[in-house]
C-alpha cells in the first residue's frame, strides 16, 4: 500500500478551503459572499502555486487511482486559472442581480477540484466521482438565480440530461469492466494491446462512454442542452461554463483516448471525426441566426468544441498539444468576451441582445476594441492568438492527413467569421444607442485587460505557451 | 545596425505610430489633427526608411537581400524570416509611397473618427510591408490576412451607404480565398518540413500535390487580385470605400494577389503552373474583354475604375503565366505602374466627390471650365490608364502583349482588343466628367484643386511619366530577380520532363 498523498496536494488544499469557507459562509451569512469570493480566487491562485512546484510524476498513486503526470498539471493550471477569472468576474454581477449567496464560489472550487480530478484520472472509478462531482456543482450553479423561471429551467435541463449522459458513461465503464475485467487504465490498456482482436463488448462500451462524454463537451449531436443552458443560467454561469468545464471533459476525453483506449484508434477515430465534423457545422451555421449574446456564444463554443475534437481525432502529440493550445486561447479568448457580456446593462437591466451592443464604440471604446480584437481572434483572423489556436490544429490534421477535417475546419471557420464579424458590425457600424451603466468593476476592466493583452501579445513569445503545452502532451504519449 | 533590421523597422514603425496615436489625450478635434500629423510623419519616415532601402539595394544581386532571420514559432520550426528580392522591393516601396498620400487625401474629407481611421491606415500599413517582406509563409499569411481587419473597418466604418454589405463581401471573399492558401501551407509543412520559402523553393513537391496546392493557392490569388469570375467584391468594396480606402485598395491591394503568384506559384509549383496555363489565358482574357464591356456601361465613377482594375489585372495574370522573363517583367511592371495610376485616378475621383458628393457621372460635365488643372492632371492619368506611349501603363501592357504573342497568338490578339476597349471607356469617362455642356450649375462652380490636393496628385503625375519614359528605372531593380525566376522555373520543368523517362524515385519526406 502506497499512501503518496503528496500528487493529491492542490486538490486536497483546494477542497479544505471549499469547507473552510462553507463554515465562514455559514457564519456570517451572505454578506460575506465577497470577502468569500475573494479568498475562493486566492486558493485558487494558491492551488496554481502547488501545483507548479508539486512534481509531476508518471507513476499513479493510490493504487493507481491518480496520475499528477505533466499533462495533468498543464490542465490543472489552466483549469484554476479559469476558475480566478471566473470568481472575479462574478461578484459584481451576483450582487447587482441579487443572487449574492456565499455558495457561489464555494460551489466553483469544489467543481474545480472535481475538474482536477478528472484530468487526473488513471481509473474508470476517479473519472467518474470527479466527473460527478464537478457536474453536480455545475447543475446548482445552472440554477442558481432561483427566482429566474428561466435559470430553474436551465438547472433543470442540464440536471436532467447530464443525468442521463452520465447513465452512459457508466454503462460504457460497466461493460468495459465486464469485457476487460478491470477498471484501471493502464491494466485497460495492457489487456486490449494483449489481445489479438478487440471484442465486440468492449467498443461497444467505449461508445457509450463516448456519448457521455460528448455531452459534457457539448458535441453534437448531444449539444441541445448548451444553448438554453447558456441563456437560461446567470450570466457570470455561462461565463464559467463556457471557460472552464469543456477543458476538463476535454482533458479527460484525451487520457481516456490516448492512454487506455490509444489501440482503438481506428474505433474511437470515426466516431470523434463525425463529432467533430458535426459540431463545427453545427456551430457555424445555427450561430448565425441567434440574436442572443449567449445562445450565440453557446453555439460558437459547440462550434469550437468541433475544432479541438480534430486534435483529438489525430490522436498523436501534435494533435494533443494543438488540443491544449486551442483550448488554454479559447479560455482565454471567452473570459474577455465575457467580462464585456457581464458589462451589457442599461438602467439596472440585463442586456443580452447582439442589437444591444448597437454604436459601443462611440460610448465605450475601449470596450468596444477589446471586443472587436477578441471577435477578431475569435474568428482567426492573425495576427491575434486564435489564429494560432486554429494554426496548430489544421496542421494537426494536416500532417495526420485528415484533409477533409482541414477543409471543413477551415471553410466552417470563414462561416464563423461572418457572426464574429456581425458583432464587430454591431459596435462599430450601427447608429449608438443609450450608453450603459457606468461603473464596471475593477476585476472585470482586469480581466479584459488581461485577455487582450495575452490575444495581442501571443504573437511576439509565443514559444512559451507553446513549449508548456508541446510538453505537456509528450507525457500523455510516454507510456 | 540599420542595416541588421531594416526591414522590421519598416515593417513595426507604422505600429509605434499608432501606439503615440493611442495616447494622444484631449477633445476630438485636437485629437483628430494630432492624429493625422503623427500619422503623416510616420508614414513619411516609413517611406523615408524604404528609399534608403532601395538607394541601398544592390539590383545586380539576384537573391533576396536585407535578411532577417529569428526563431519565433520555435516548436513548429517556423522563423521570423523576412527579406527582399527585385521583385518585392519595389512593391514595398510602392506602399509607403501610397500610405502619406492616402492620409493627405483624407486629411479633410475623414470627418469623424480621425484617430481611428489614422491607427487603422497605419496598421494596413505595417501588414502590408510585412507581407512583401516576409519569407516564410506562416509569417506571409499572417500579414496577408492581417490586412483584412482594418480594410475591413475602413470600409465599414468610413464608407458609404452599402458599406456594411461591401465591408462583409470583402472580408468573407477574400478570407475564404486565403483559408484554403492555409491548409496547403500546412500541407507543404507536412511534406518538406519546413514553411521557409527559400527552402520550400529549394524543395519541390511532387506534381501530383503541387496541382492541389496550386489550386489552393490560386484561390486566395485570384480572389485578391481580383480575377474573372471571382472579382465581385471588388466593385462593391471600391465604391463604398472612402477615398484613401480605395487608393490603397487598387494601389496596394490587389497587387498582394499578383506578387503571391510570383512568390509561390511560379517557384512553388513549376509543374502545375505548367499545367493550368492555358486555364489561367482564358481566365485573363475573359478578365480583360468582359470586365472592359461592363466598366463601358457604368454610370458611377468608382464601379468604372473597379473594372478596369480589373481589366488591368488581367494583363498582369496573363503575363505572369506566360512564364517568360519578358512576360514577368511587364506584369511587374503593369502592377507598379496600375498601383500609381488607378491610385491617382481614385484620388481625382475623390477630389470631384468632396465637392459635389456623388460619384455619377452624368452629374458632372463642363468640369474643365472652371478646373483646368484638374483636367490636365485628370487627363494625364487617364491616357496612363489607356496606355498611351509615354506613360508608365504602356510599357506594362506593350511588355505583357510581346510575351503572350511569342506563346499564344489567339491569347494575344483578343487580349490585345482590350486595350481598344480600355481605351473607349476611359475617353467617354472623361469626355462626359470633364468636357461636354455643363448641365448642371454645382458641377459647373466648383473650385479648381487646392494647394493639398495639387500637391497630392504632382508626384503621382511625375512618376507615371517618368517610369512611362524611363523604363529602367524599374527594369533595372526588377530584372536579375525575374531571370532567376524564370530560369528556375524553366530548369525544373526541364527536369521534370527528363523525370518523365526514368523511374519515379520515392518522395523523400524531410525533416520527419
Amino acid at each position: 500500500m502506497d499512501l503518496n498523498l503528496v500528487p493529491l496536494l492542490p486538490e486536497i488544499f483546494l477542497a479544505i478551503s471549499a469547507m473552510g469557507l462553507l463554515l465562514v459562509g455559514a457564519n456570517f451569512g451572505n454578506e460575506s459572499t465577497k470577502v468569500i469570493s475573494w479568498y475562493a480566487a486566492l486558493a485558487a491562485f494558491v492551488a496554481i502555486m502547488i501545483t507548479l512546484n508539486v512534481p509531476s510524476d508518471e507513476e499513479a498513486v493510490l493504487n493507481g487511482l491518480f496520475k499528477l503526470d505533466l499533462f495533468a498539471s498543464v490542465m490543472k493550471i489552466i483549469i484554476l486559472i479559469g476558475v480566478i477569472a471566473s470568481i472575479s468576474l462574478s461578484v459584481r454581477y451576483l450582487i447587482q442581480q441579487g443572487i449574492a449567496r456565499f455558495e457561489y464560489p464555494i460551489l466553483i472550487l469544489l467543481s474545480a477540484v472535481g475538474m482536477m480530478v478528472m484530468v487526473s484520472a488513471n481509473n474508470m472509478l476517479s473519472l467518474y466521482v470527479g466527473l460527478e462531482l464537478q457536474s453536480l456543482a455545475l447543475y446548482v450553479l445552472a440554477a442558481f438565480n432561483r427566482n429566474s423561471l428561466k435559470s430553474s429551467e436551465a438547472g433543470i435541463k442540464y440536471f436532467i440530461l447530464g443525468a442521463l449522459s452520465s447513465g452512459f458513461l457508466l454503462f460504457g465503464i460497466s461493460l468495459i469492466y465486464g469485457f476487460t475485467g478491470t477498471i484501471d487504465f493502464e491494466v485497460i490498456q495492457n489487456t486490449l494491446m494483449a489481445t489479438e482482436t478487440i471484442g465486440f463488448g468492449v467498443t461497444f462500451g467505449l461508445v457509450f462512454i463516448l456519448a457521455g462524454l460528448a455531452f459534457k463537451v457539448s458535441a453534437v449531436p448531444f449539444h441541445m442542452w448548451t444553448p438554453d443552458v447558456y441563456q437560461g443560467a446567470p450570466t457570470c454561469v455561462t461565463a464559467f461554463f463556457a471557460m472552464v468545464p469543456k477543458i476538463a471533459a476535454m482533458g479527460l476525453l484525451m487520457r481516456l483516448l490516448f492512454e487506455p483506449f490509444g489501440i482503438m484508434a481506428d474505433q474511437w477515430g470515426q466516431i470523434v471525426y463525425f463529432l467533430a465534423v458535426a459540431s463545427m457545422i453545427v456551430g457555424a451555421f445555427a450561430a448565425i441566426a441567434q440574436d442572443n449574446i449567449k445562445r450565440l456564444l453557446a453555439y460558437s463554443s459547440i462550434g469550437n468544441m468541433g475544432y479541438v475534437l480534430i486534435g483529438i481525432v489525430a490522436g498523436n502529440e501534435v494533435g494533443a498539444s494543438a488540443v491544449m493550445l486551442y483550448l488554454f486561447i479559447y479560455m482565454i479568448m471567452t473570459a474577455g468576451v465575457f467580462a464585456v457580456v457581464l458589462c451589457m446593462r442599461r438602467n439596472d437591466h440585463v442586456l443580452e441582445n447582439i442589437s444591444d451592443l448597437s454604436g459601443l464604440s462611440r460610448h465605450n471604446p475601449a470596450l468596444a476594441y477589446g471586443m472587436a480584437i477578441l471577435m477578431f481572434s475569435m474568428a482567426g483572423i492573425p495576427p491575434f492568438a486564435g489564429f494560432f489556436g486554429k494554426l496548430a490544429i489544421f496542421n494537426a490534421a494536416v500532417e495526420a492527413e485528415l484533409y477533409v477535417l482541414a477543409v471543413v475546419g477551415v471553410l466552417t471557420s470563414v462561416i464563423g467569421a461572418y457572426y464574429y464579424l456581425r458583432i464587430i458590425k454591431v459596435m462599430f457600424f450601427d447608429e449608438p444607442v443609450d450608453a450603459y451603466d457606468s461603473g464596471f468593476p475593477l476585476a472585470r476592466k482586469i480581466v479584459l485587460t488581461l485577455s487582450v493583452l495575452f490575444i495581442v501579445g501571443f504573437i511576439i513569445k509565443p514559444g512559451v505557451v507553446l513549449n508548456a503545452m508541446q510538453a505537456a502532451a509528450s507525457s500523455l504519449f510516454v507510456g | 545596425m540599420i542595416e541588421f533590421s531594416l526591414l522590421s523597422i519598416m515593417t513595426f514603425l507604422p505600429l509605434a505610430g499608432c501606439l503615440i496615436i493611442l495616447m494622444i489625450r484631449g477633445d476630438e478635434e485636437t485629437v483628430g489633427k494630432n492624429a493625422k500629423y503623427m500619422a503623416l510623419y510616420t508614414s513619411l519616415f516609413t517611406l523615408a526608411f524604404a528609399v534608403y532601402m532601395v538607394i541601398r539595394f544592390e539590383p545586380l544581386d539576384d537573391g533576396f537581400q536585407f535578411v532577417e532571420h529569428s526563431g519565433w514559432l520555435k516548436t513548429f520550426g517556423i522563423n521570423y524570416h523576412m527579406g527582399v528580392d527585385g521583385i518585392s522591393v519595389l512593391f514595398v516601396l510602392l506602399a509607403t509611397f501610397l500610405t502619406p498620400i492616402c492620409i493627405l487625401s483624407a486629411w479633410s474629407s475623414i470627418k469623424t473618427r480621425v484617430k481611428e481611421f489614422m491607427i487603422a491606415f497605419l496598421v494596413l500599413e505595417s501588414f502590408m510591408i510585412g507581407t512583401f517582406c516576409a519569407l516564410d509563409t506562416i509569417l506571409f499569411y499572417t500579414f496577408f490576412e492581417g490586412v483584412l481587419i482594418p480594410m475591413f473597418l475602413i470600409i465599414g466604418v468610413w464608407g458609404g451607404k452599402r458599406r456594411v454589405y461591401a465591408s462583409y463581401k470583402f472580408f468573407l471573399y477574400t478570407l475564404l480565398g486565403s483559408v484554403l492558401m492555409l491548409v496547403a501551407i500546412l500541407t507543404l509543412y507536412a511534406q518538406v518540413g519546413s514553411t521557409d520559402i527559400p527552402t520550400l523553393m529549394a524543395n519541390p513537391v511532387s506534381p501530383e500535390i503541387q496541382k492541389w496546392l496550386w489550386i489552393a493557392f490560386f484561390a486566395s490569388f485570384a480572389v485578391k487580385m481580383p480575377m474573372w469570375p471571382v472579382h465581385t467584391w471588388l466593385p462593391d468594396a471600391h465604391v463604398e470605400a472612402p477615398t484613401a480606402g480605395s487608393v490603397i485598395l487598387a494601389g496596394v491591394l490587389l497587387k498582394m494577389g499578383g506578387y503571391g503568384f510570383l512568390r509561390f506559384s511560379l517557384p512553388l509549383f513549376p509543374d502545375a503552373t505548367a499545367f493550368f496555363t492555358d486555364f489561367v489565358y482564358w481566365l485573363s482574357v475573359i478578365a480583360i474583354i468582359y470586365t472592359s464591356l461592363v466598366a463601358l456601361v457604368q454610370t458611377d465613377m468608382k464601379k468604372l475604375i473597379a473594372y478596369s482594375s480589373v481589366a488591368h489585372m488581367g494583363y498582369v495574370t496573363l503575363g505572369i503565366f506566360t512564364a517568360t522573363v519578358v512576360g514577368v517583367e511587364g506584369a511587374v511592371y503593369q502592377m507598379l505602374s496600375h498601383g500609381l495610376i488607378s491610385g491617382a485616378l481614385f484620388l481625382c475621383v475623390g477630389v470631384v466627390y468632396d465637392r459635389l458628393h456623388t460619384r455619377e457621372i452624368a452629374r458632372y460635365g463642363g468640369v474643365v471650365k472652371n478646373m483646368p488643372k484638374y483636367a490636365t492632371v485628370f487627363m494625364i492619368f487617364m491616357l496612363g490608364s489607356v496606355g498611351l506611349p509615354g506613360t508608365s501603363g504602356f510599357v506594362g501592357e506593350f511588355l505583357v502583349l510581346l510575351a503572350a504573342f511569342k506563346v499564344n497568338t489567339t491569347i494575344a490578339f483578343l487580349a490585345a482588343s482590350g486595350l481598344v476597349l480600355g481605351a473607349a471607356y476611359m475617353l467617354v469617362l472623361y469626355r462626359k466628367v470633364v468636357f461636354g455642356p455643363t448641365e448642371h450649375s454645382d458641377a459647373a462652380s466648383m473650385q479648381d484643386l487646392n494647394p493639398r490636393e495639387f500637391w497630392l496628385l504632382a508626384p503621382l503625375v511625375v512618376l507615371v511619366i517618368y517610369f512611362g519614359v524611363f523604363p529602367s528605372a524599374i527594369t533595372s531593380i526588377t530584372s536579375p530577380a525575374i531571370e532567376k525566376l524564370v530560369s528556375n522555373y524553366n530548369a525544373h520543368l526541364a527536369a521534370s520532363a527528363e523525370a518523365v523517362d526514368t523511374p519515379l524515385q520515392p518522395l523523400e519526406n524531410e525533416g520527419h
